[in-house]
């Protein structure tokens, strides 16, 4: 038994020989906030990819409360309790506000309960306050797909919430954000986190500095260290992969 | 459009409802017996072009092989109105079992004695059957062109299947059912068939109940999340796979009714309803109507038909061409169908792009409601 939320051990992902991830070994406590950065081709997304079922490790296992996860579905690795939010941002376009988020908080997810049962009323607040929190009250029956890049960004991230995981894999939440948006991002994510637990991947110093987290720097698809922002900025080896070594690698 | 705005104002709907409530009862005394048949044959193929617009306008998946489904519903009803009047026949089985040394009912044949056994499998087996060939492919996620091939493949394999089978089925000649008894009458007879009619529309009606229903509130709502960004979906912790087994059924099951229909108003069922151009053509019918929009797959499916009996009559040999054009027209110019051109302002703009009507500024909708900026 580990203690862990989540575990990766030694986990390697190869396609047709590559290794995206090169033995991963990461963890997770509950409750934690974490950043994760890295060059690009770091393994970021394909770390994130693992976790959620999308790929599956080559070897390795990843365990989630204990449990491994490796070979379980997409959709019942979300229902287990981990969210993702995509790096550009992804919702139901065709739909309104209200609806995409009625879809992330509805419980059962399963084709008869959505079409003979209706919306609790627990549901329907949690709905409203979801919309107050990202500041989408007034656009709620807007279709998503006529929101700003930063209305879908939050929107998106309020699905999430909605979903109520106890882990939220937060890929690049501040592409393509106003630095107001993205301050107003840190500090909702920062609020989240003790409910939940947050990974959250991104390039952007400034804004992995505002979280004021402890920091994963991931390189060619392993741990190349972890602490905090000054002390990874601080480390040479960190300071090479960002900067390079001046080496030609071909 | 930011809005999801995609319903008719409540006048045109309305307005178009009582036109069709006023059609349908005004055709039996309108009409003579030949076109009323007719009519009733079209709204069978609007029963299955419903299935078509929920599969494939709310959830995006272009089936190719609906045929397959409209037939089999068709040889389900064939079959018992068959066995009902073959009771003088040599050994009580239908006549043409003798042309091939037939002498016993082959086993499948027997539940079909039972008239509520008929009813029920009229829907239910294509349902299943779509159920069944349908979970197979979501399961392995095979998507886009790739599933409307696999049903496109499948209506050839049934289709060859159907036509070869002459020892169960009669093959290429198919089942005969004008000639037929049903409650002492000849299913042929203007009585007969105009019962039919009015039991065809009660249908079409219904299905279209039940499927607003399922397209309406969160169900439906998952069905275009389908659509539009499967990935996702499952990653907000639904199942893809059981919803599209569900709908594909739904839409199967929908086609056995249509085809059990169409059977009993043409006078007869044959693997020429599982040939290829036939099942594109349903697809036609509902890109035409409007994909997504219900209505518009029950308006395609009768005015097309109405169209194409209307002018194969008058100028044989142009039909192919004119209905070739009618889809490209519409592909081009009306990518929504008709009724969905209707519902996203097509008028409107039309009279815009004419000069004769005031552009709108950007949101009308925002104006109406005072709102006169719209925030980023």
């Amino acid at each position: 038994m580990s203690a862990h939320l989540l575990e990766l051990r030694n986990v390697n992902v190869s396609f047709d020989g590559f290794l995206a991830l090169n033995d991963l070994n990461l963890s997770l406590e509950a409750g934690e906030l974490r950043a994760v950065i890295g060059p690009n081709g770091a393994g970021k997304t394909t770390f994130l990819d693992v976790i959620t079922g999308k790929v599956r490790p080559t070897t390795g296992d990843v365990l989630f409360k204990s449990r491994s996860i490796a070979h379980v579905s997409e959709y019942s690795i979300a229902r287990l309790g981990i969210g993702r939010k995509f790096q550009s941002p992804r919702v139901f376009e065709k739909l309104t506000v209200q609806e995409n988020l009625e879809l992330a908080v509805s419980q059962p997810k399963q084709p008869f309960s959505l079409l003979l049962g209706s919306l609790t009323a627990i549901q329907r607040d949690q709905i409203q306050h979801l919309m107050s929190i990202v500041n989408l009250q007034s656009k709620s029956r807007w279709l998503a797909g006529s929101l700003s890049h930063g209305q879908k960004q939050w929107l998106e991230i309020a699905m999430l919430v909605g979903q109520d995981p106890d882990l939220l894999l937060v890929d690049e939440p501040v592409a393509g954000l106003t630095d107001e948006e993205t301050e107003l991002t840190a500090d909702l994510l920062k609020s989240l986190a003790g409910d939940h637990t947050v990974l959250v991947i991104d390039h952007d110093m400034e804004f992995i500095r505002r979280l004021d987290t402890s920091v994963t720097v991931l390189h060619q698809g392993h741990v190349l260290c972890d602490g905090s922002m000054d002390q990874v900025q601080s480390d040479p080896r960190v300071i090479e992969v960002y900067l390079g070594s001046g080496e030609v690698e071909n | 459009m930011i809005f999801k705005a995609s319903t008719l104002p409540r006048w045109a709907l309305l307005l178009i409802w009582v036109l069709i409530f006023a059609a349908i009862f005004a055709a039996p005394s309108v009409l003579p017996v030949f076109r009323l048949n007719l009519l009733g044959r079209f709204l069978s193929l609007a029963i299955v072009a419903l299935g078509i617009d929920l599969i494939w306008g709310f959830t995006g998946l272009l089936s190719l092989g609906q045929g397959i489904f409209f037939a089999i519903g068709g040889y389900a009803a064939a079959m018992y109105l068959q066995l009902t009047s073959s009771a003088n026949e040599i050994n009580g089985i239908p006549e043409f079992f003798g042309l091939y040394g037939v002498q016993e009912l082959p086993g499948f044949w027997e539940p079909f004695y039972s008239p509520i056994f008929t009813l029920i499998a009229i829907w239910l087996i294509p349902a299943l059957l779509a159920g069944l060939l349908g979970n197979l492919v979501f399961r392995n996620r095979i998507k886009g062109v790739y599933f409307s091939i696999l049903t496109q493949a499948s209506l050839l394999v049934f289709f060859n299947f159907f036509n070869g089978q002459q020892k169960l089925i009669n093959g290429t000649n198919g089942l005969k059912t004008d000639v037929s008894q049903l409650f002492g009458q000849m299913v042929g007879s203007a009585n007969m068939q105009r019962s039919f009619f009015w039991l065809t529309c009660l249908l079409v009606i219904l299905s279209w109940f039940l499927l607003r229903w399922v397209v309406r509130g969160r169900f439906g709502n998952v069905l275009i999340a389908i659509r539009d960004d499967e990935p996702r979906l499952r990653f907000t912790g639904f199942n893809p796979t059981l919803f599209k087994t569900i709908v594909f059924a739904i839409a199967g099951g929908l086609a056995g009714i249509g085809g059990a229909l169409y059977t009993v108003q043409s006078g007869i069922v044959s693997p020429q309803y599982m040939t290829i151009p036939f099942s594109i053509e349903m697809v036609i019918w509902v890109a035409v109507g409007g994909r997504g929009t219900l209505l518009g797959a029950i308006l395609g499916a009768v005015f097309i038909n109405y169209a194409k009996s209307l002018v194969s009559e008058a100028f044989p040999e142009t039909w192919l061409f004119i209905q070739g054009g009618l889809f490209i027209v519409v592909v081009c110019a009306l990518p929504e169908g008709v009724i969905g051109w209707l519902q996203n302002g097509g008028v409107r703009n039309l009279l815009t792009r004419l000069g004769w009507s005031k552009p709108i500024s950007t949101y009308p909708k925002l104006q109406n409601s005072g709102i006169d900026e719209v925030q980023p």
